[in-house]
């Protein structure tokens, strides 16, 4: 099992949802959050250009088996990037090691309970 | 709008513009004015304008918490936008469009209007007696106006919603100002074919039916947003909309009672009938909701507040208060209806301009036929037979204006935001803002 954590553009939230469904991914957890990696975003503020340190970023959780490990990364990477090329800020995927998963319902653990 | 008033009011600046004097009017039997203006009509009409104003933001709030977080900036900029543009619009031609000498019957002039310039110190004539004419300063009837002439282009806003440019929607509210509601105003209030014939007390044809038919035609020619409606788009505040339609109920009271230009009876009985219109909007509204989902919702009661107050609009100064009460709740019922149907046909008239300001608006010029509180003398018949010219012609002007300016201008400037700009939302990628601080956008 494995946990994948994706960090994307809040405008392409709608696209990876798309993409992710089509691959047969439907269990998600997603919260806004704001972070920083390369990019660098400019409001308007009175006419004076600021740059906040943080960006809103949509955080994605998906926790699967590992058979949907390569489907979801590649759905997610073509969907939430933006253009052909991609640009800075498009965001990142993690997939981490899932060490148990518990089903608080009935009990149930591991595969089964994803 | 009365128009025996407006059309004293051209004569009177017709000889101030020929230079005739006092003298000489008064040899004619003309206008003998009284020293001093009518305080009490001149302080409810200088009211009226400021309460018709605040309906602005009012719109600005009820349509900015209707849409996504994204685009709450972007959506209130269109209300605000129209305060700007048509503001300045309204000074330069828009009053001398609407309200000067017909041309036609179709579009008004007069040169002593533009830029407002004899208007400055012109007297508006109210009531003669004795020999002696009351008046207003016209600067306040022309800033009343003004008000409306704003707030019509605004409420085409929520119908392409979260998806147009900022400089083509700038372009299309000018030009449908100047091409649309000018003429409409005219036609109905200021002397045109239609005036004294169509009871279009404040604005049901002119404002809501032409807005709400525009706001369907531009849709259905921009197309729905991405995602539409297989996406939930959810409001983001709906907090703002309850604001909003408050602040657009009190508001309303201007705009109906001010439209007597009087402070009197009438005025009053305006008042009245739109107060409880608003009212049984609203508690039909719930009661349907209730009924159909065994809840009643925030924004079913702003619908409701919002389409009894649509449908008494052209009706206010001439309906029972029991027409107020069946006009009110048969709106409630007549623009649930159509949304339902808007929903069955899948177009995207993202806040239902014409399911509410359009449907609401036809119920009201028609409908008001049956209430009036003196049958004028030409019958019930005639008058329905007034009523179906005027929404036709409203429905006519504002449908082929709008569908021409729409293509104009997406052909050109272009009036459908790119999709990836609509993906990141206005409040981003139009105005470099964010309405809710950094962790809230989405």
């Amino acid at each position: 099992m494995k946990l994948i954590t994706a960090i994307i553009q809040p405008d392409r939230l709608d696209a990876v949802r798309e993409a992710l469904i089509k691959h047969e991914v439907f269990r998600i957890t997603v919260s806004r959050c704001a972070g920083r990696g390369r990019a660098e975003e400019i409001d308007l503020y009175r006419g004076a250009e600021v740059a906040p340190d943080l960006i809103p970023k949509v955080r994605i959780d998906i926790a699967c088996n590992e058979d949907f490990v390569e489907p979801a990364i590649e759905a997610i990477c073509t969907a939430a990037r933006h253009g052909d090329s991609g640009t800075i800020g498009d965001g990142k995927i993690m997939v981490t090691n899932l060490e148990q998963i518990v089903r608080i319902r009935t009990g149930e653990r591991g595969s089964e309970a994803i | 709008m009365k128009t025996g008033r407006l059309f004293a009011m051209g004569l009177l600046a017709a000889a101030a513009l020929l230079g005739i004097t006092d003298f000489a009017a008064a040899q004619e039997g003309e206008t003998v004015f009284a020293n001093d203006p009518d305080t009490g009509i001149t302080a409810w009409m200088l009211t009226s304008t400021a309460l018709v104003l605040l309906m602005v933001p009012g719109l600005a709030l009820f349509y900015g918490g209707l849409v996504r977080t994204k685009n709450v900036l972007g959506t209130m900029m269109h209300s605000f936008a129209a305060m700007a543009i048509i503001g300045v619009l309204w000074a330069v031609v828009g009053y001398a469009m609407t309200f000067g000498d017909t041309i036609g019957g179709i579009i008004g002039w007069a040169s002593d209007k533009f830029m407002l310039a004899g208007t400055d110190t012109a007297k508006m004539a109210m009531d003669t007696e004795n020999g002696v004419t009351s008046w207003i300063p016209e600067p306040v009837f022309a800033m009343f106006q003004g008000k409306f002439a704003i707030i019509t282009p605004a409420l085409i806003a929520g119908a392409f919603a979260e998806r147009v440019r900022f400089l083509g929607y700038c372009v299309f509210i000018a030009l449908w100002s100047l091409l649309v509601y000018n003429p409409l105003a005219h036609i109905v209030w200021g002397g045109g074919f239609l005036t004294g014939e169509a009871i279009d007390f404040a604005g049901g044809t002119v404002i809501h039916i032409s807005a709400g038919v525009s706001g369907l035609i531009a849709v259905l020619y921009l197309g729905a947003r991405r995602g539409y409606p297989k996406v939930a788009m959810h409001p983001n505040n709906l907090v703002l909309t309850m604001l909003g339609a408050g602040l657009l109920w009190v508001g309303w009271f201007g705009f109906n009672a001010g439209s007597s230009v009087s402070s009197g009876m009438q005025t009053a009985q305006a008042l009245m009938v739109t107060q409880i219109a608003a009212a049984a909007g609203a508690l039909v509204w719930i009661i349907i909701e209730g009924i159909q989902h065994g809840k009643a919702t925030s924004l079913g009661m702003a619908s409701g507040i919002l389409a009894g107050l649509v449908a008494i609009t052209p009706a206010a100064g001439d309906v029972t208060p029991l027409g107020a009460i069946l006009l009110g709740g048969a709106a409630s019922i007549a623009c649930y209806l159509a949304i339902l149907l808007k929903n069955r046909l899948g177009y995207d008239d993202t806040l239902d301009v014409f399911g509410i300001h359009g449907m609401a608006g036809i119920i009201g010029a028609l409908g008001l036929t049956f209430f009036l509180r003196s049958v004028p003398d030409h019958g019930v018949a005639t008058q329905f037979w007034f009523q179906v010219k005027g929404v036709g012609v409203s429905i006519a002007f504002a449908v082929v204006v709008t569908i021409v300016l729409v293509i104009l201008i997406d052909k050109t400037i272009g009036l459908r935001l790119p999709q990836d700009d609509e993906m990141a939302g206005m409040d981003h990628s139009l105005h470099g803002e964010h309405g809710y601080g950094l962790l809230n956008v989405g």
